[in-house]
């Protein structure tokens, strides 16, 4: 999977994850790829919904030693 | 049309006015429209740090007196601890790399979010707009109803 911007939020509180996230979606074109890192524990639920609201697509989540991985494809 | 949500800051206690920031942000991040509208209490998140020399009564300079001047002054709505309880929830914030509210407040008017202060309740407390922080929008409940008439998310705090 081609990787177009990593944003990384680790040791970041909400709500900055998401925010992070919108500003560097806001900078992709559509069919691009972002990878967010975070270790906010509440970050799955919340990109699910997040991504799920604005109509992108979670391409999938993954967890490795406490840091989570979101894979959003800009619709 | 984007989606909007609409917030009502009724209250001035440090802690309402961090989860109602916090709240807006995360909306912001939504690509809603966002809309916070600052009445009673809430006013006094919007204050300049300094005191601003300002033409009123001794009545409006007594509440002036009385009230937070600002985000950095303010209370906790529980466990205040006469002024105690604020620096330890700032400590335990910084801890774990939360925004404080001046930072919060200071995200939300990048991202947008507009801040309207109640024109009403401005004059009740005696607050003049030169004692409130730049960039803010000043109306009363119709212009808010507007907004939350189309609002998704509708909160009053």
């Amino acid at each position: 999977m081609k990787i177009d911007v990593v944003v990384d939020t680790k040791g970041m509180a909400c709500p900055m994850p998401i925010v992070k996230a919108k500003k560097a979606l806001d900078g992709l074109a559509s069919g691009q790829v972002m990878e967010v890192l975070s270790t906010d524990k509440g970050s799955v639920n919340d990109f699910r919904a997040w991504v799920k609201q604005t109509n992108h697509e979670l391409l999938g989540h993954e967890e490795d030693n406490g840091v989570y991985k979101f894979y959003v494809k800009k619709i | 049309m984007a989606d909007q949500s609409t917030i009502v800051l009724f209250s001035g206690d440090l802690d309402k006015a961090i989860a109602a920031f916090i709240i807006a942000n995360g909306a912001a991040a939504y690509d809603h429209e966002v809309t916070i509208f600052f009445t009673f209490w809430g006013l006094n998140v919007l204050r300049k740090d300094e005191a601003v020399k300002t033409d009123k009564g001794l009545l409006e300079k007594a509440f002036g007196w009385m009230m937070p001047r600002g985000a950095k002054k303010l209370g906790l709505s529980k466990m205040n601890f006469g002024g105690l309880g604020p620096q330890m929830i700032k400590q335990v914030m910084k801890k774990h790399n939360a925004l404080s509210l001046p930072q919060l407040i200071e995200l939300a008017q990048e991202q947008g979010v507009k801040l309207v202060a109640c024109t009403m309740t401005m004059d009740l407390l005696g607050l003049k707009q030169e004692e409130l922080i730049d960039g803010l929008e000043y109306a009363g409940v119709a212009a808010y109803l507007g907004d939350a008439s189309n609002g998704k998310v509708n909160l009053f705090i």
